[in-house]
């Protein structure tokens, strides 16, 4: 372990990246001014033979500095965090060329359903693969997210993406790979036994090598419907 | 019966004296002192069940696979050969986490506290409604044993997380668990009502009961901790029950309130479990906070630093607590735009508890500060607390909670304010009113060393999950070795496992503390800390009934080192006239 975040290979990544370690320093600045601030009152203050502590039953100029900083700084931390949140989440945010593609979690795996040759999900030339996700770098790809039983969570570290599969309910969420390489789904909302090896494998390609395998299954599962 | 009187003069009361049979006395006690210490007892018993969980599960995290020593004695269903089982796992976890919030650190904070302390604090014979109050710790007792059985039936204790996140919660077929997880539901129900008495009689108390001349700006920071947490449980409570019972008619009668086969909705549960579970939180932080606030007073030998700011924070995190319970749910599918005003409330809950720390370090600032055990755990508390109070701000932020929701990040912040927080409170409060409740002293040395045992440890096995988390560690698994982005973090675990062994044994050397100075530590005087609230001028242990003669207040709560006398305290009940002044 080394106090850092995994490989970032998404675009959205980047933000989210820059704020956590934009909180970190700020919250950093503050947990050694406090943390110290006690280590050292409490040196300075330690009883000693003839000192009285001072009367005191505060300082209303203190009070309002340290009640306005915090509530500025947060104002601003919410505004900024406001911002990032909805290039991510609001469905303005979803680019309209992206490819969709469906996930359908259950108890304790993944189903991931590709829009078939003409890239269009929910018609007769789509077809699944188990535990296998695979996508193109540098495209935006949106996945429409279900579940058959429980709540699941699709959580893929490395793309900094995380949203809750939930039954009843068709959730989308959209990313844009950065760098190719091999990641896995971990499912990170508890949801049975075996939760802690519900897990898939993410392929993000080339683009040229992702149409190859795309043709290469499409072919496939077009024998399969002709058989 | 008291009655409030506006001006400052004592009002003689007849105390009814009559004998009392052991039972009535020590087991159906009606005396909110006895009802206080039953919760201690009981507690502490809950507390060593959660920590005992807690070391089983660590222990499959840092040797994952290999037998838990002694764990032969378990039933197979639950660790064949002694090796933990996944679903025994989901069983650990759940309730470990059940335990710690319901039955340990809520009722040590105010089963415990809130009991002893209201009568003796703002000077009244008992509570409102003893009767109730009796009702009530009989109530809690159950429920904590229901929760308790729930590992000895078929298919075992309930394994949903203590969330309880339907549909797992409300379909057998998915969790695995039926009859575990009806006790959960029903012993939670039950545990509820205990909460709902207590609360409707310390709202009762604090409103009605107070001495002549104990106004609402004198009353104890404590006093005024319990009364707004007590408010709290009154309003979320009941959600909570609501909830349970939709839950058991989807376990029991088929009903479908959170299963969307046939229109439920599983999101209304965590809308309903968090409208409780946010309130909830507060409700185990706010009481530490007064404890706090009252021995780092007695601690530093000053008046706290800004009492009203200290008041008006307890009461806006109240309220904002109400409105914040979204920001569990950023990703949960809620609408995003939802997500958006629930980070805003929640960023601004930062604000009263920022006020809270700074206030606390004003009052050590330019105090004459005497260390001892209580005091020890008071800056413990107050320097872990803005560690959980800083890694909440990352999780406020919705983006950045989309990387770290359900991962070891959280785990961390949890403990942080529920361990480095409420619990080293409740350390502290131990400490501080042990003499007044047994009328012994507890050894101080040995009140140090569990000190700084306890605060080594805990940050050693605390402080590591941020990184696990920041690695991606998902919350509730069983193996991480099943995860390529997890392959480097075993030593990590194994570690924060020997850590949590240690911090198990601290544990246990308090207990061993805690019940030899029951019978072999030191007489106590009346005031051993030369404290000023009115609990002090009562003998240690108080009698039956608190005062033979209503005590009057002439001062505020925290009258430490003041000019006008001689010595550095002045209890709230001290009339003006008898003061011994100070030489100038």
């Amino acid at each position: 372990m080394d106090w850092s975040l995994p490989l970032n290979a998404s675009t959205q990544g980047v933000h989210i990246d820059n704020l956590f370690w934009l909180i970190f320093w700020i919250t950093g600045v503050a947990f050694v001014l406090v943390e110290v601030g006690i280590l050292w009152f409490l040196w300075r203050y330690r009883a000693r033979d003839g000192h009285k502590a001072r009367y005191t039953h505060g300082h209303i100029g203190a009070e309002i500095v340290w009640t306005a900083v915090p509530a500025v700084t947060m104002v601003f931390l919410g505004i900024y965090s406001g911002i990032i949140w909805a290039d991510i989440r609001s469905p303005d945010s979803f680019p309209d060329d992206a490819m969709t593609i469906g996930v359908v979690a259950k108890q304790f795996e993944w189903n991931v359903t590709y829009p078939g040759a003409d890239r269009v999900l929910g018609n007769d030339d789509d077809f699944t693969i188990r535990n296998r996700f695979e996508f193109p770098v540098g495209e935006p790809v949106v996945v429409r997210l279900e579940s058959e039983d429980v709540i699941h969570s699709f959580f893929v570290p490395e793309l900094r993406v995380k949203q809750d599969a939930v039954p009843g309910m068709t959730i989308p969420i959209w990313f844009e790979a950065t760098e190719t390489g091999e990641f896995q789904i971990a499912c990170a909302e508890l949801c049975g036994l075996g939760h802690y090896r519900m897990r898939a494998r993410v392929v993000v390609h080339e683009a040229d090598a992702f149409d190859s395998w795309y043709d290469e299954q499409t072919g496939a599962a077009l024998a399969a419907a002709a058989e | 019966m008291a009655t409030m009187a506006s001006e400052p003069t004592g009002i003689p009361v007849r105390v009814e004296e009559h004998p009392q049979s052991f039972i009535r006395k020590y087991i159906f006690s009606t005396d909110h002192k006895v009802i206080g210490i039953q919760f201690l007892f009981t507690c502490l018993f809950f507390l060593l069940i959660g920590g005992l969980l807690a070391v089983m599960l660590r222990f499959q995290l840092g040797f994952p696979g290999a037998a838990l020593p002694g764990g032969d004695l378990l039933p197979d269903t639950m660790a064949p050969d002694g090796i933990i089982l996944p679903e025994f796992y989901n069983s650990l976890v759940t309730m470990h986490g059940t335990f710690m919030v319901f039955f340990a650190i809520m009722p040590l904070l105010v089963g415990v506290y809130a009991n002893y302390l209201i009568p003796v604090q703002i000077g009244t014979h008992d509570m409102a409604f003893p009767r109730l109050n009796m009702i009530s710790y009989w109530m809690f007792l159950v429920s904590g044993l229901v929760m308790l059985s729930s590992f000895w039936v078929i298919g075992g204790a309930s394994a949903a997380g203590w969330t309880q996140y339907a549909p797992l919660s409300a379909s057998p077929e998915a969790s695995g668990v039926s009859t575990g997880q009806i006790l959960w539901i029903l012993s939670i129900a039950i545990f509820g009502f205990s909460s709902l008495l207590g609360s409707i009689n310390y709202i009762t108390t604090v409103i009605n009961q107070r001495a002549p001349g104990m106004t609402w700006f004198r009353l104890p920071l404590v006093i005024w901790a319990l009364f707004i947490t007590a408010i709290l449980g009154l309003l979320a409570i009941p959600v909570l029950t609501a909830a349970l019972i939709m839950l058991l008619f989807d376990q029991t009668l088929g009903t479908t309130f959170f299963l969307p086969t046939e229109g439920g909705q599983p999101l209304l549960w965590q809308h309903l479990f968090w409208f409780f579970g946010h309130p909830e939180v507060y409700i185990l932080i706010l009481p530490a906070m007064g404890f706090v606030s009252e021995i780092i007073s007695n601690g530093s030998r000053k008046p706290i630093f800004g009492y009203k700011s200290m008041v008006f924070a307890i009461i806006a995190i109240a309220f904002l607590g109400f409105i914040v319970w979204g920001h569990h749910m950023f990703q949960s599918g809620m609408n995003p735009a939802l997500g958006m005003s629930f980070m805003i409330s929640t960023l601004i809950i930062a604000v009263p508890s920022a006020i809270k720390v700074f206030n606390w370090m004003g009052t050590i600032w330019g105090g004459s500060i005497r260390f001892h055990t209580p005091m020890l755990f008071a800056v413990g508390f107050v320097m872990l607390f803005a560690i959980g109070g800083f890694s909440g701000i990352f999780m406020a932020s919705s983006p950045v909670d989309i990387y770290i929701h359900d991962t070891y990040f959280i785990v961390a912040h949890i403990h942080y304010v529920l361990f480095g927080g409420s619990l080293f409170a409740i350390y502290g409060a131990i400490y501080y009113w042990f003499p007044k409740m047994f009328g012994r002293l507890i050894n101080e040395t040995a009140g140090r060393i569990h000190f700084f045992l306890t605060f080594v440890l805990f940050n050693l096995v605390f402080f590591p999950m941020h990184g696990l988390g920041m690695e991606g560690m998902m919350r509730r698994i069983y193996d991480p070795s099943q995860y390529e982005h997890l392959a480097d973090i075993q030593d990590t675990n194994t570690l924060i496992t020997w850590a949590a062994i240690g911090l198990f044994i601290s544990g246990l050397y308090f207990g061993v503390l805690f019940f030899w100075s029951l019978f072999r530590g030191k007489p106590a005087p009346d005031n051993p800390w030369e404290a000023t609230t009115m609990e002090w001028t009562l003998p240690s242990p108080p009698q039956h009934g608190n005062w033979k003669e209503l005590p009057t207040v002439y001062h505020g709560p925290f009258e430490y080192s003041h000019p006008d006398v001689e010595k550095d305290w002045l209890s709230q009940n001290e009339r003006p006239d008898v003061v011994s002044p100070a030489h100038h």
